[in-house]
Parts: structure tokens; C-alpha cells; sequence
């Protein structure tokens, strides 16, 4: 019997806004816990919200390039429920009328291109987070998350493999980072992701019970998850127990690399949900609609179609560097400063990944500017400094920030590139190997090679290579 | 002074009659005297009124020009929040708890140079009828010390009547304002819906609340509305578009022409003889004034009670949830865990009418339930709101009684919460349209217990309803002072 695997995705985006969604304390990450609360986001009594009319703007925005349709006339909601994450003992949400709805996104795996549905995407506020200390019974709270706000993209159960659904995350994320919606950081929890899975048989054209993954805070996560959830449900399809499939909430625990059982659908809530009576309708009229349009940057679609007329770099280079926006950004900005585009794909491909990854930074740290690499390749396609002393030169500047120039002069890695100092080491090692010379004429060409190796060496390795190798042949043949 | 109003006593201030040291000496001096019997204040705040009154004194020495309402003492229901000083909403829940803010309207009062002399009792949370579900203590009515002084803002009615204070801010969630001013005999504002600021009102029910005066007469209820209305950015629900400035000087125009609604379905069966004849006075004096006083059918009084319980006790349901016993408020000192530790706080925290409300709210919200319920009573809302609306377009107010009872005695509706909800009926309406309505008294009972009529105003409406109050008043001259 064959099963296919269905997956959807859920998916929380933290919003790029400066301030929280209902108050003005600032949103980004990193601060002294409670360091960013006031009496709105804190819910004291008698407090009221006040809708960030630029979180709405990010949600419209997030709907046009997702090709939802934007709903006219939103309001929020409240989901209740008690958790001390929660200052309110609710959650301001959307539940029955979303402010985007329908809409896709197009992937690509192995060369087939699929369309996966959106159903809706809603606007909400973030909660805080509870840090359960091990050897204390103390749990601590930290309320700076509190009141960011979030847009919820809940897919349709479009993918067909956990393939498919790393393909939509990654095209997802990149989006929404060149709209500047959200930042997108997995590690930081700006971005986070929920995963339904279940399987059917091949042919069968209904549903079967679904399985909820959470704590997916990485694509290695999300694909060990779903690979192992799958694993588990296909055992039970093949050996008849799939009645021991449930409706259920599992978390991944990724140290112990399974999935463990939360909750079931017996324990779901009862939300509760009820219009939220202090905040007006928020109303979305096609001149917001243009405007957030019109102000649309470049998509990774759009920029992909650009890289391949304008660069001549393969797809998957391509797809490397478009995949993250702000190791493209610096590409443009590498190419823009006159690095050939090849080269400089080669550079950032190369040597900087390889560097980024052993310092673990982000491709939005990088420590070297465009222009100062661009210096870098140009020296080098000039001929002062061998590829080899490029990449050590370039791991220092990546160290020490400083440029080029600088560290090749005060390293003494220039290239002898002058015809006269060349043809008085060439003449040297031509006197002192007369046996090289006449197995040369006798026609044993390699003798060249054992020649070109005395004068790199003669030079300590500062000739360049390409200029000697031309004045020795150009003698040899002469003394022949 | 305690007899003077607040413009008299504005006036006597900027006219430099006496200062407002003195006038805050003298509200002092008979609050320590009459609230030992009257329980109205639950916290006073002595000290901060005499250095306030010290600034508007330096002002007016200066030659300063002060404010709408420069060195008035003004007391504050205890579910309006005040920086620094405690605000209970009358419940062990919040016994301690201080907030870091002022509400928009204390802002504004501040502004305006009034000096807040403390916090008055009140329902708990706002839920009740009577005041008598204050956690704290039982306010007296000052014409009866046997009876309640109406609720929820009864603490802010008995001490404007009292005489302890010219004015009071209370607060109106099903008639919470309007009530109390007619069992007490003093004149109550529930605005527009928007027309005031809710930042900083401890929420009962969003939807419904409003922040209104309570005084011994309708120019100081103009005078506070001027001071404390208009569009508030930390409200969302706050009024967007103009409001009318100036009450007072368009408050003398009378009645002379304008068309007055009675809706007979709020004098049918329930409604006390006595207050039901001290009204048809009040309608004859009207006649009398020139206003055209027409009878007109609006049935939706039962209705609108259902309706106004589940959509309030709904909100409440998720506005009280907060109350868990982990940032502030009440906490049990020994818990097991985490959902113990939210159990008992709350149901050691709030008091039974408060922890009924929560039941029933949060029953209408349920999963099955909340179509036959909430979903309803928006629906019966819309049309209650729709059947005042087209009301409005033949008549420029609607009159109707306060309260179907004269104020009762304590314990005597206490123990049947559906007897005390029959209390609301024709104020919840109000509310739930958004409608503004001022209660001004209009008799006294035999035993000379004050009775009590409503002015209902289109949306935004105020004017209207201050000129025709206003008119009654000056025709009415009852003596509202009550023997303490």
C-alpha cells in the first residue's frame, strides 16, 4: 500500500514595528526583561489598548505579496484564557473575520513547481515568556514580548512532503523578509512555525486525523520533526494501528529527537472568544491598499528573474544568495562597487560562508564592507597579490576589519610583477640548472615545470606566476 | 459651604471671597463630621488637597487665570484610577493596589484646577444596585440611615448629598450614575457613550461604561462634563468628531417648543405609585413650560435587562480575568500550583456578585451557548438602539423614570440578585444604545424620600437634555438637603 503525507503550517511572524501593537514600548529583542512593559501591555486596570495603525499596514502588506484577499472591514477579538504569560487573561486576536484571506505561495523542489494555498493570515498580539527555573519551584515571567505584534499564516494542507514544506518555509521567510514584514529570526523566535501532518493512501481523497508538531524553532527542526512524525504514522498505517493515530498536540523534543504527547483534542479550550469592545472597527480602504503596494520592494521572484539575466551565475548560486535578503543586499552591493558578478559570488560563496559559519554569524553581521572586498578582487585581478595570500588577506580583514592595502603592504604579499627583477631570477636559475635547461631542448617539456618551481621559489613566492612563466619560455626557447 | 454648589464656590474662589484652602478646610471639617455616619469616602486624601489648593491659591495671587473648575473639592468613585493613590474598586481584590496613572478625566480635572478629596464607595467592581456588595463597609442614605443610597456609584450620590462635596465623579454601566442620584436626591450624568474618556475607568463592561458627575444641581453637571469630555488618543472608543463646548450659556434657552417623548411602557406594572405621580407632575410642568409632551410606544424594556446582563456580565467575564493573583491584587498566601494559587485568589478575592456575574458571563461566551446568548443580545441591542434612534427623529427627549423603587432598606433586595436586577430596568436600555440621560430629582415620597425622573438625549444630545433639566429645576425649587 502507498501513503502520501500531507502537512500544513502555521505560522506566527513577529511584525517589523517599531513599537508593541497596542502601547508604545519598544519591540526589539534583547532587553533586560520587563525592561520594555508599561501599564497598557502590563493590562493594569483600567488601561486600554490603542491599535498600531503601522502593525495593520504590515499585515495588508503581507497579504498583498501572498496575493490574499485583503478584508475591507476588521475588527479584533478576544481569546480568553488564563496563563501568566498572559497579563490580560486574554489574547487580542482575530477569529472570525481575518484580515487576509485565500492567497499562495509558489515553490520549487527538484525542478516542479507547486502552488501552496494560504487560508487566512490575522493579526494578534504576542505573550510573554514564562522561564521555569530547574532547581527552584519558581517560574520567572518576562513581559518584553508581551503586546508585539504578530500576524498568524495558517496554510491549506497543500504540501505533499517535508520537502515541499521546508521549500514553503524558506520562500515564506524570504518574502516576508524582502517586504520587511518581520525579521524573521527563528533563533530570536520572531518567526515560529506549527506543523499538522498526517497520511493517506494514495487515491483517497478525504483527511485523516492529524497530528500537531510544536517547538519547531529551526528548518533542522522542523525537518527532523515532521521526518520522524511521519516515520511514526506510516509504522502505524503499515502494521494496521492507525486507530492509534489521534487528534493531538505532540512537542518536539529535539535532544531526545521525539515527539512527546501535550495535549489532546478533549483538552482543547474553550477560548470564548468575543468581539473586543475597546477598540473600533479598523477600516482598510483601497488607497491604503495602493499605497502599500506602490511601496513594494523587489520580491525573490523578481530578483531571481534579475540575477539570471544580469550575472550568469548558476541556479543553485542563485537560489543560495536570493534565499537570504541580506546576503543578497550585499552581493548587489559587492557587484555594485564593480567586483565581477562571478567572482564576487565565488568570494561570498566561498570564503565568507565558510568564515560566517565558523565565527556563527548571521549573514546580516558581516564584519568585511562590500566596497572594502571589492578592493580586495580588484587587487587581485590586477595581479599584486596570488589568489592564495587573497584568502589569508581576506580572513585577516574579516578579523580585524582593516583593509586590503593596509595588511598586504605590511605583510610584504605584493606580487613581483616588474619584467627586470623576474628576468634577473629567471637568468640565476637558468645558469644554475644547466641539466633542466638541455632536457628541455632534448624536448622533455616537464623540465619547464621543475624550472617555473626553482623561480617561484628564487622569489619566495611573490612572482607572479602568470608574467614568469611567460619570461621563461621566452628565455629557454633562446637558449635552445 | 457645604450648602454652595460648585460654581459658587469656583466663583468665590477666583472672586477672592475665600481661598481654596479654605474651601477644602471647610469640605474636610464636614467630612470628618458626617461620614462617620454616612460612610460614603474610602479613602481620603487630606494632605494632597491642601498642597493642590496651595497651588491654585499661588495662582490666583499671582493674577492667574484658573481653570473651569479652580480649587473645587471633587470626589472620585474608587474605580477611576488616581496616581498614587489607592483605587479599590471597593473589592479585596484590589485592596492595595496603587496605580502608577490618572485617568484621562482626573488629568482633565486636574487641568481644569479641581482638588480631589478622596475615594468614595461603590459596588464592588460596579456590580450591584444598593452598595451594599462594597467589600468594605455600608454607605448610608443620608434621608435614611435605614436605606441604601443606590448603586454602584452610591458612595459618590451620598456624599454630594450630604453635603460633604459639591460634586463627584461615578460611573454608569446599566445606570450606575443615575440611580444613586435619584435615591440621594442629587442630579446624575450618564453622557454619550465616547463623549468621556474610559482610560483609566476600571472596566466592568467596555461596551456599556461611562464616566459621568454627580452634583447638588444641572449647571454643575454641565460644568464637570465641560471639564472632562472629549476625544481621548488612549481611548479608542473615545468621540471623534466636535463636541459642544459651552452647556452653560445656551442653559437658560428653556423648553418653550421642544418635543418630549413618554414611553408608556415605562410606567406600566412594577413602577411605585408614588414616583410614577411625582413624575406626571414634573410632565405637567413641562406642559405648563411650553414643551410639547407626547406619549409614544418603545418596547423594549424587559428585553433590554436580558439583553444588558449577558452583554455586561460577558465582558466582565474577560475584563476581571486579569485579577489572578500574580501581579497585584489579592493572593492567597499557600497554593499547591499554579492553577490553585488563580483558583483561590479569585474566589477568596471577589465577593459573591462579582463571582456570579463571572459565572454567568462566561456561560454566555461558551462554546454552544454563546449563538442563544451573546450573539442575541447583540442582536436585541442593535435593534434597542435602532428603536431609540427613530424615536429621536420625531422628539428631542424622552423622559421616563430612574427606578421602578424608592430606595429600599438594607438587606431587603440583597438576597435575590433577580429582584435587584429588576431595579435597572429602565436605565440598562440607555446604555445600551449609547444614549446620554441625566437623573435630576423630581419629589419626595410621603415619608419624604426623594423620587427621581430621566432626561433621555439623542446621541451627543447633552444640550438638550441640560436645558430641559435646568427649566424643571428652576420650576421645581425643591430642598434637597437632606437633615444629618
Amino acid at each position: 500500500m502507498s501513503y502520501e503525507t500531507i502537512i500544513g503550517l502555521e505560522i506566527h511572524a513577529e511584525l517589523n514595528t517599531r513599537s508593541k501593537i497596542f502601547c508604545s514600548c519598544r519591540t526589539e529583542f534583547g532587553a533586560k526583561p520587563n525592561e520594555n512593559t508599561c501599564p497598557i501591555c502590563m493590562g493594569l486596570p483600567g488601561t486600554l489598548p490603542v491599535l498600531n495603525e503601522e502593525a495593520v499596514n504590515l499585515a495588508v502588506k503581507a497579504g498583498t505579496i501572498f496575493n490574499c484577499e485583503i478584508n475591507r472591514l476588521n475588527k479584533m477579538d478576544r481569546k480568553n484564557y488564563f496563563y501568566p504569560d498572559l497579563p490580560k487573561a486574554y489574547q487580542t486576536s482575530q477569529y472570525d473575520i481575518p484580515i487576509c484571506r485565500g492567497g499562495y505561495v509558489e515553490i520549487e523542489t527538484e525542478g516542479v513547481e507547486r502552488r501552496i494555498r494560504l487560508n487566512r493570515i490575522h493579526m494578534e498580539e504576542d505573550a510573554g515568556k514564562l522561564i521555569h527555573l530547574e532547581d527552584e519551584a519558581v517560574s520567572l515571567i518576562d513581559y518584553n514580548r508581551v503586546g508585539v505584534p504578530l500576524i498568524e499564516i495558517v496554510t491549506e494542507p497543500d504540501m505533499r512532503s517535508v520537502e515541499e514544506a521546508i521549500a514553503f518555509l524558506r520562500a515564506l521567510k524570504a518574502m516576508l523578509e524582502y517586504g520587511g514584514i518581520s525579521d524573521c529570526r527563528m533563533e530570536q523566535g520572531s518567526l515560529r512555525c506549527d506543523a499538522n501532518i498526517s497520511l493517506r493512501r494514495i487515491g483517497q481523497d478525504t483527511l485523516n486525523t492529524r497530528v500537531e508538531l510544536k517547538n519547531l524553532n529551526s528548518f533542522k527542526e522542523l525537518q527532523k520533526a515532521l521526518e520522524k512524525e511521519e516515520k511514526r504514522q506510516r509504522e502505524l498505517y503499515t502494521f494496521g494501528e492507525e486507530d492509534k493515530i489521534k487528534q493531538e498536540t505532540r512537542r518536539w523534543d529535539s535532544a531526545k529527537g521525539k515527539t512527546i504527547p501535550m495535549r489532546s483534542k478533549e483538552d482543547a479550550h474553550d477560548y470564548r472568544y468575543f468581539p473586543e469592545p475597546d477598540l473600533a472597527p479598523v477600516i482598510i480602504d483601497d488607497i491604503r491598499i495602493r499605497k502599500v503596494r506602490e511601496a513594494l520592494p523587489e520580491m525573490p521572484a523578481e530578483k531571481k528573474k534579475r540575477f539570471r539575466e544580469l550575472y550568469g551565475l548558476s541556479e543553485k548560486e542563485i537560489d543560495i544568495i536570493i534565499g537570504d535578503k541580506a546576503f543578497a543586499q550585499y552581493y548587489e552591493a559587492l557587484v555594485a562597487c564593480g567586483t565581477n558578478p562571478k567572482t564576487g559570488a565565488n568570494w561570498i560563496l566561498g570564503n565568507m560562508l565558510k568564515l560566517l559559519n565558523e565565527k556563527g554569524l548571521g549573514t546580516d553581521q558581516i564584519p568585511v564592507a562590500p566596497d572594502a572586498l571589492c578592493k580586495l578582487t580588484k587587487i587581485i585581478a590586477e595581479g599584486t597579490i596570488s589568489i592564495t595570500a587573497g584568502q589569508e588577506v581576506f580572513r585577516e580583514m574579516f578579523d580585524t576589519g582593516r583593509s586590503a592595502g593596509e595588511i598586504v603592504q605590511e605583510k610584504g604579499l605584493s606580487q613581483i610583477s616588474d619584467t627586470s627583477d623576474m628576468e634577473r631570477i629567471i637568468e640565476s636559475v637558468l645558469d644554475d640548472n644547466p641539466q633542466s635547461v638541455s632536457d628541455y631542448a632534448a624536448g622533455k617539456t616537464q623540465a619547464a615545470g621543475f624550472l617555473m618551481g626553482q623561480v617561484m621559489k628564487g622569489s619566495k613566492g611573490k612572482a607572479n606566476p602568470q608574467v614568469a612563466k611567460a619570461i621563461l619560455e621566452e628565455r629557454l626557447k633562446q637558449r635552445v | 459651604m457645604e450648602r454652595m454648589t460648585a460654581w459658587e464656590i469656583r466663583c468665590g474662589i477666583t472672586d477672592k471671597r475665600f481661598t481654596a484652602k479654605e474651601a477644602v478646610t471647610s469640605c474636610f471639617e464636614r467630612i470628618y463630621e458626617k461620614d462617620t455616619i454616612i460612610n460614603g469616602f474610602l479613602t481620603l486624601c487630606h494632605e494632597e488637597a491642601l498642597n493642590q489648593a496651595a497651588r491654585i491659591d499661588e495662582k490666583i495671587k499671582r493674577g492667574e487665570q484658573v481653570g473651569r473648575l479652580g480649587g473645587v473639592p471633587i470626589a472620585i468613585k474608587d474605580n477611576i484610577c488616581t496616581d498614587g493613590i489607592k483605587t479599590t474598586c471597593a473589592s479585596r481584590m484590589l485592596h492595595d493596589f496603587i496605580p502608577p496613572y490618572d485617568a484621562t478625566v482626573i488629568k482633565k480635572l486636574k487641568e481644569a484646577d479641581a482638588i480631589i478629596i478622596g475615594k468614595t464607595n461603590m459596588d464592588e467592581f460596579a456590580m450591584g444596585s444598593s452598595t451594599e456588595n462594597s467589600a468594605f463597609m455600608k454607605t448610608k442614605n443620608p434621608w435614611d440611615r435605614e436605606r441604601v443610597p443606590g448603586g454602584s456609584s452610591g458612595g459618590s450620590a451620598a456624599v454630594v448629598s450630604a453635603g460633604m462635596t459639591a460634586i463627584a465623579l461615578g460611573s454608569d454601566t446599566g445606570g450606575s450614575v443615575r440611580q444613586p442620584a435619584a435615591f440621594c436626591g442629587v442630579v446624575g450624568l450618564k453622557p454619550t457613550y465616547g463623549l468621556v474618556s474610559r482610560f483609566g475607568l476600571i472596566a466592568f463592561g467596555s461596551s456599556l461604561d461611562q464616566i459621568g458627575p454627580l452634583s447638588k444641581n444641572v449647571k454643575d453637571s454641565a460644568l464637570v462634563l465641560e471639564a472632562i469630555q472629549g476625544e481621548d488618543k488612549l481611548d479608542s472608543t473615545s468621540v471623534r468628531h466636535p463636541v459642544t463646548e459651552d452647556y452653560i450659556s445656551s442653559m437658560e434657552k428653556g423648553v418653550k417648543g421642544m418635543k418630549i417623548a413618554v414611553p408608556v411602557d415605562f410606567f406600566q406594572s412594577g413602577l411605585e405609585e408614588e414616583i410614577s405621580a411625582s413624575i406626571k407632575e414634573s410632565i405637567e410642568k413641562f406642559k405648563a413650560l411650553g414643551a410639547v409632551v407626547e406619549d409614544i410606544s418603545l418596547p423594549i424594556t424587559a428585553e433590554g435587562l436580558s439583553a444588558y446582563y449577558i452583554i455586561s456580565s460577558a465582558e466582565a467575564s474577560s475584563n476581571l480575568a486579569r485579577f489572578d493573583g500574580i501581579r497585584y491584587g489579592y493572593r492567597r498566601s499557600e497554593f499547591s500550583d499554579l492553577e490553585q494559587l488563580m483558583e483561590k485568589s479569585r474566589s477568596e478575592g471577589f465577593g459573591e456578585e462579582v463571582k456570579r456575574r463571572i459565572m454567568l458571563g462566561t456561560y454566555a461566551l461558551s462554546s454552544g451557548y454563546y449563538d442563544a446568548y451573546y450573539n442575541r443580545a447583540q442582536k436585541l441591542r442593535s435593534k434597542i438602539r435602532e428603536q431609540f434612534v427613530k424615536a429621536f427623529e420625531g422628539y428631542d427627549l424622552i423622559l421616563s423614570p430612574v427606578s421602578p423603587a424608592l430606595p429600599f432598606k438594607f438587606g431587603e433586595k440583597s438576597s435575590d440578585p433577580v429582584e435587584m436586577y429588576l431595579a435597572d430596568i429602565y436605565t440598562v436600555n440607555i446604555n445600551l444604545a449609547g444614549l446620554p440621560a441625566l437623573s435630576i430629582p423630581c419629589g419626595f415620597s410621603k415619608d419624604g424620600l426623594p423620587t427621581g425622573l430621566q432626561l433621555i438625549g439623542s446621541h451627543y444630545g447633552e444640550e438638550k437634555i441640560f436645558r430641559a433639566a435646568y427649566a424643571l429645576e428652576q420650576e421645581l425649587k425643591l430642598k434637597l438637603q437632606p437633615v444629618l
